[in-house]
């Protein structure tokens, strides 16, 4: 049985790594709660994320008082509405009734078209419209606020052309280009995958070699002859095929319920995925060499993704954010894998534009796992 | 067994001024100890005596801090690699993954012995039954009694036939007769030629041992068999031996 005498082949077939991987996937598959994790969360991130957050406000429920009650202020509440931000939530008899729908939250706007209005309009004098708007939430006063701008001027251009016939003289075409629709889901669902990729390759895999320390099977694990290279990957590697599967569910589902495009190559999303598994599992390493406890691993973890999802630009952009917390986001490899997915999915860019974030994650990957490597390696000495 | 045969002559185990210390605290002081092929040694001390630290040196889960120990003929600090494939060890926490049953459990860790294919299949039916865990393969470890886990970590621990087995307070909170069982199996591996170190707690066990170390703050205080022990000290049994130094070191403490 001596080593030497093996063939390479005979050796690869031997190594102590594949009971390692046997014996991990016997125990995923038995342990609930990571099994729930691993199948539950892909689904459950996708629907959270995809559904519940919409960056784009639109359809603000709005009250109206109209006082004017012609045909001209009905044409106006009608070009505000058309346009999308407003939905009608029905009509006041008065002020005080408008103010007191948005103070009950009924309401998020209310639009008070006073009684002279036709007849300024019908003066050539401006008329002047007022919408309440409840601007708590700045997002949803953002978009309001210009939806109703836009909607009076759409409505002023309308009035004007009426008395000259007169062609336009300036019209801005905006073209939005990769997601045309502006769906939140489409920028949303590349996100998930690296949010998801991110808990299971720290979290999971961090809170699996720490049951091992503590159930005592590692120090069990040592003293035979497995090797710590062996005994690392054995324990890596699964999670690296489990993050792959869930990749590709997250995809599927992107694609058949959200509608999410494929625009590059799926190879190279692929391909790219590769140091951002590296990186990430880095992390959980380095979390499993100072948790003492399952529980200790899952805090560090938790603590972990807080600034993954904040700040590495899943769901806020990070040019709006200060320069402390963008200097932090450059230290996240998710910061950069999301520019990955992004690129690749929606704008169907290649390695020549993406060469940026993938070399930065590349050099923080190495970085990571070397440190972590060392570290495991220090700690079952 | 092959893997006895396989190997030299001469101590499985010898210990040249082996020394651990932990910042202000020396475990084990200056430790000489020759342990014979085929020989049952028991390590004995009250708790903090440095049984374990030893023994865990010895397995090469810890570096000496000076000093040097061979193993099966191969020193732990430099070709623990070479140590690892023939030696066994059996914890006091018994390494088992509760989660899977006692037959993954046994073929684990063969496999990770470097047994494949039908030699392990076959080695692990036998050695199943041999320590009684067939009608138990099917079990999850998990959910076995105290004493079937550590026939199982017996097994585990045992499957590749090692020349030398290390057991750190084997039998701690199991029953008489599993104890006993257990005993059984330590002296039919020993009459195979392997060599067994065991420590613990327990008198009665102690005295099954052929030859005893009497550890007491990390320092080797008496060698020899029972009788020799007992006369040395000037005491009827081996627990009066016990008593008496656990007493002078409380008397050190305070």
């Amino acid at each position: 049985m001596s080593d030497d005498s093996m063939s390479l082949r005979q050796r690869l077939r031997h190594a102590r790594f594949w009971p390692m991987l046997w014996k991990e996937f016997i125990q995923i598959r038995r342990d609930r709660l990571t099994l729930g994790m691993i199948l539950v969360l892909p689904a459950a991130q996708l629907m959270l994320f995809g559904y519940a957050i919409q960056t784009d406000v639109r359809h603000l429920p709005t009250v109206v008082l109209d006082e004017s009650r012609t045909s001209e202020s009905r044409a106006l509440v009608t070009t505000l509405m058309n346009s999308g931000a407003f939905d009608a939530a029905g009509t006041v008899p008065d002020r005080s009734a408008a103010r007191r729908a948005i103070d009950e939250g009924t309401a998020s706007a209310a639009l008070v078209i006073p009684p002279e209005y036709a007849r300024e309009i019908a003066a050539g004098r401006t008329a002047t419209v007022q919408m309440l708007v409840d601007a708590a939430d700045p997002q949803t006063a953002g978009a309001a606020i210009s939806g109703a701008q836009l909607g009076a001027q759409a409505r002023a251009t309308q009035i004007i052309a009426q008395r000259v016939p007169l062609a336009n003289p300036l019209e801005m075409r905006v073209r939005p280009l990769y997601n045309p629709a502006q769906r939140s889901a489409v920028f949303i669902v590349p996100g998930v995958i690296g949010v998801l990729l991110t808990i299971t390759l720290t979290l999971i895999t961090a809170t699996a070699i720490v049951r091992e320390r503590e159930r005592g099977t590692l120090e069990q694990l040592i003293v035979t002859p497995i090797g710590k290279t062996s005994l690392m990957l054995g324990k890596l590697v699964p999670f690296v095929i489990v993050g792959y599967v869930q990749m590709t569910v997250v995809l599927t589902m992107g694609w058949v319920v959200f509608r999410v495009p494929m625009a590059g190559s799926l190879a190279l999303l692929y391909l790219l995925t590769i140091p951002f598994i590296v990186a990430s599992l880095g992390v959980g390493l380095l979390i499993s060499t100072v948790a003492r406890s399952q529980a200790q691993a899952m805090q560090l973890s938790f603590f972990f993704m807080l600034p993954n999802i904040l700040l590495s630009g899943y769901i806020f952009p990070r040019m709006a954010m200060p320069v402390p917390a963008q200097l932090v986001g450059l230290a996240l490899p998710l910061t950069y894998y999301l520019k990955i997915l992004r690129g690749v999915m929606l704008k169907g860019t290649g390695l020549a534009e993406l060469w940026r974030p993938t070399g930065s994650m590349f050099v923080l990957a190495l970085l990571l796992f070397t440190i972590s490597v060392r570290r495991f390696h220090k700690t079952i000495e | 067994m092959t893997a006895v045969a396989a190997h030299g002559h001469g101590p499985t185990v010898v210990t040249d001024g082996l020394r651990k210390v932990f910042g202000d605290l020396v475990a084990v002081e200056h430790l000489d100890l020759t342990i014979n092929r085929g020989e049952v040694f028991g390590l004995l001390g009250p708790n903090g005596s440095g049984k374990t630290t030893t023994i865990r040196m010895l397995c090469g889960l810890m570096a000496p801090t000076t000093g040097r120990a061979t193993v099966v003929g191969f020193d732990v600090a430099t070709e623990a690699e070479r140590v690892r494939t023939r030696i066994g060890y059996m914890s006091q926490r018994y390494g088992l993954y509760d989660d899977l049953t006692a037959y993954e459990n046994m073929r684990f860790y063969a496999t990770v012995y470097g047994l494949h294919g039908r030699v392990r299949d076959e080695r692990l039916e036998q050695h199943m039954l041999d320590l009684g865990l067939t009608e138990r393969r099917h079990q999850l470890a998990g959910t076995l009694s105290g004493g079937w886990k550590q026939r199982l970590a017996l097994g585990c621990a045992t499957s590749h036939q090692p020349e030398m087995l290390f057991l750190d307070e084997p039998t701690a909170g199991v029953d008489p007769a599993a104890r006993r069982d257990f005993w059984a199996s330590i002296y039919a591996l020993a009459a195979r030629g392997t060599t067994i170190l065991v420590t613990t707690h327990y008198m009665d066990e102690a005295e099954r041992c052929q030859r005893l170390a009497f550890l007491s703050r990390g320092k080797l205080i008496g060698l020899g068999t029972v009788d020799e022990i007992t006369s040395q000290f000037g005491q009827p049994t081996i627990e009066d031996v016990f008593i008496a130094l656990q007493r002078k070191d409380e008397g050190v403490h305070a």
